[in-house]
């Protein structure tokens, strides 16, 4: 007989893997992906093939320089990629964008260990970073379908929460705000793509609908109320800014926010209210890379909190502070 | 009632509709003294002794403990120690057989009017649950009925885990035993209700014992979801009563008796004519096997018995005895098989799995049936945190594999449990 193998139970395994799972999330992120390119013409995708290439790069280098084993091949790295760049104005140089990587790659992800280790979302932190760092370029808004209008000369926009904050410019329809034609961050525009890769990502099992459900109705909700229970005015909340690419892609990020439902749901809210509240009261008119990342910091804490009950298990009762 | 976590997990049930047959007659067959959890028999036989089908061989005067009986007829060859797979030495009594497969001649169906005679009847019959975690049965039955009060005996046939399906084929073709002895264990102990829990995909054997069970009027039949863990005990009593085992308690402590239909089939066969535990049926599955089925086995069968006779495509390179969630992997081709063996899964084509860094996806936790948190259990053993393991609740952890199953990075965290277990009753064990 062969050698035998000997392992401890359980002798088989779920198909999963964490490269599937990002692979899932790629194929989720590829709608958007195709609709940035329709709307913003190919600088998109040169935008994001470099994103995803230094992303990938830095990784790469960073395991062999720290002699760790390489964690290029989960993907993961392509999946940070692909967000950053989703999260970054067409026409941002080149440069920057790739100093936005190292950030989110080095100083995010790797140097607290890597994959399922940091405690904030890369993408979400690069883009603070680059937005803080380089705030004229990082507001700097092209033109939807530019190239389909023939306007050659990189025309400067406004996005539909910055023309409801300022009170200038006009407004795009709903039906453009759906389908993306307005102005924004690469991969934040097409909603009806976001939902889209959105869905996949509940129906493959790859994230749970109560984040979403839960941050995008807590802003839907409160802006119902503020602004006077205008559908419309909820309707431009909810589709403008990043909401629906962060709440369906970033808020559910496994390593930054809470494991248990209980404590999903306690994130989603948060995030929810920090976004209306940024939106509303502060100088920015777009809150949810804020909301996000400061909720990641919470997630410590709310998991401490949502720990599940064992089955059956008894409590012991507080015996007062004796140690 | 509140729904407990669950893990779907594949069936590959493709021996459920083969009926049992015989394996050929094994030449020797290696019996150890330690067939359960529980204080080891000592052998009360001698070396040379001629011993016959049935016939006593080991007997313990220890409370958690039942007999073991020959389960051929032949010479004994030798008592040696055996390294079981749980790593542990047992005595273990070597019979070669000499083929006449003669019957033990003072076997008699046991007399049993009393409770105290029918308990003392199981005891003697060497049963042991056998769905695998092998309680012997008379301690399970031995229940002090001033102190507890029992109103449900709930008979398992979920068989939850995937290949295994001797409990299935116990059902489909024993199921008059089966029936019998349960009605026969209500009367002996005065256990008003019985439930038989079979999970959902078993369709033929819920329709089958449904309509036998009409004879008698305080036997139900319960359909189970099919969600793993089903079979665990404490989950068991959960779907069938809605009753919460809490931690540190028994099934008893809730006015239940949790028993294999498996075990009260047997149990009925040992009260009408005397043969105690001396064979079981076990199913032979897995990746390599062509014709998976289930086989009856002598006690003390030799694992390549097993695999020597299996019709199998290649060589197996992995070989777990029981089911594929909690099953243990056998290192050594002679280790014999015991009464709580209920399959045999040969395997090829193992692909090592190496686990990578946990992405805190929460799978395992909402795979745990004891809604215990895997993920963090794991870094609490890792940093050997006495505290945090307490907190956490290892020591409610069953050790159903759930949580292993589904992590996409392939750590192995029920293993951790196991290991943090042990860690936690040694570090929290009274200093001498």
């Amino acid at each position: 007989m062969n050698k035998l193998f000997v392992e401890a139970s359980p002798h088989i395994r779920s198909p999963r893997t964490t490269k599937n799972i990002m692979l899932d999330v790629i194929i989720a992120l590829c709608p958007a992906l195709v609709a940035s390119i329709v709307i913003f013409g190919y600088k998109a995708a040169v935008l994001t093939a470099v994103c995803v290439a230094s992303c990938v790069l830095f990784e790469f280098l960073f395991n062999k320089i720290v002699k760790k084993p390489g964690t290029v091949s989960d993907l993961s790295a392509i999946v940070t990629g692909m967000l950053l760049s989703f999260n970054l104005p067409v026409d941002l140089p080149i440069y920057m964008a790739v100093i936005g990587c190292f950030v989110a790659i080095v100083i995010v992800k790797c140097l607290f260990g890597g994959i399922g280790q940091n405690f904030a979302n890369p993408a979400i932190t690069a883009r603070i970073v680059l937005m803080l760092s380089f705030t004229a370029a990082m507001t700097t808004w092209a033109e939807p379908l530019a190239w389909f209008k023939g306007t050659t000369d990189a025309v400067s926009t406004a996005t539909p929460l910055g023309v409801i904050s300022s009170g200038e410019g006009t407004l795009p329809s709903l039906l453009d705000m759906l389908l993306g034609v307005r102005g924004g961050c690469l991969g934040e525009t097409c909603i009806a793509a976001l939902l889209l890769g959105g869905i996949y990502l509940i129906c493959r099992g790859v994230i749970r609908p109560i984040t979403p459900i839960c941050f995008i109705g807590t802003v839907a909700l409160l802006s119902f109320f503020k602004g006077g229970f205008d559908i419309e005015y909820v309707a431009y909340q909810v589709m403008g800014g990043g909401l629906i690419l962060g709440a369906f892609f970033m808020a559910t990020d496994y390593s930054t926010t809470p494991i248990t439902d209980k404590g999903k749901v306690i994130f989603a809210i948060g995030c929810g209210v920090i976004t209306f509240l940024i939106r509303e009261f502060a100088n920015y008119p777009e809150g949810v890379s804020f909301s996000i990342l400061v909720m990641n910091c919470l997630t410590p804490l709310i998991d401490r909190f949502t720990s599940a009950k064992p089955f059956g298990a008894i409590v012991p009762k507080k015996e007062g502070k004796k140690e | 009632m509140s729904k407990l976590h669950s893990v779907r997990l594949p069936h590959f049930s493709a021996s459920a509709e083969q009926s049992t047959r015989k394996i050929p007659a094994p030449e020797v067959v290696a019996i150890s003294m330690a067939q359960h959890i529980g204080a080891p028999c000592e052998p009360c036989i001698a070396v040379g002794d001629k011993v016959k089908i049935g016939q006593k061989i080991g007997d313990s005067e220890a409370f958690m403990s039942a007999p073991v009986h020959a389960s051929i007829s032949g010479v004994v060859k030798e008592i040696k120690d055996v390294m079981n797979v749980f790593g542990r030495l047992c005595k273990t009594v070597v019979i070669e057989n000499d083929n006449k497969n003669e019957m033990f001649e003072g076997l008699e169906p046991p007399k049993c009017d009393t409770r105290e005679d029918f308990i003392k009847a199981v005891r003697e019959s060497g049963a042991i649950g056998l769905g695998g975690a092998g309680f012997p049965t008379h301690v399970k039955l031995g229940f002090d009925k001033n102190k507890v009060k029992i109103d449900y005996l709930l008979l398992n046939g979920a068989e939850c885990e995937p290949y295994i399906t001797s409990d299935y084929r116990e059902l489909m073709e024993n199921s008059d035993n089966v029936l019998a002895g349960i009605d026969l264990i209500m009367k002996k102990l005065e256990i008003p209700n019985a439930i038989i829990g079979i999970e959902e995909d078993k369709l033929a054997a819920i329709d089958k014992l449904t309509k036998l069970a009409v004879r008698y009027p305080n036997i139900k039949v319960q359909k189970l979801p099919g969600a793993y863990p089903q079979g665990a005990e404490k989950v068991l009593v959960h779907s069938l009563t809605g009753r919460v085992v809490q931690e540190g308690k028994l099934p008893s402590d809730v006015g239940c008796v949790v028993m294999n239909v498996s075990t009260a089939g047997f149990i009925y066969g040992y009260i009408k004519t005397g043969v105690p535990l001396v064979r079981r049926r076990i199913t032979i599955d897995g990746n390599i096997v062509n014709n998976p089925a289930n086989f009856f086995i002598p006690v003390g069968t030799l694992l390549h018995s097993i695999v020597g006779f299996a019709d199998v495509r290649k060589q197996p390179d992995r070989i777990v005895l029981g089911g594929p969630m909690m099953g243990s992997c056998a290192f050594d081709p002679d280790t014999p098989l015991g009464k709580t063996n209920n399959a045999v899964l040969l395997f090829a084509d193992t692909v090592e799995q190496t686990p990578t860094n946990c992405i805190r996806c929460g799978r395992c936790v909402r795979a745990c049936a004891a809604n215990l948190m895997p993920t963090e259990l794991e870094q609490a053993f890792d940093a050997r945190d006495v505290k945090e393991l307490q907190r956490l609740k290892v020591n409610l952890c069953m050790n159903c594999g759930a949580c292993s199953f589904v992590c996409p990075a392939k750590r192995n965290l029920a293993e951790k449990n196991q290991l943090a277990k042990d860690f936690l009753r040694a570090a929290t064990a009274p200093k001498k």
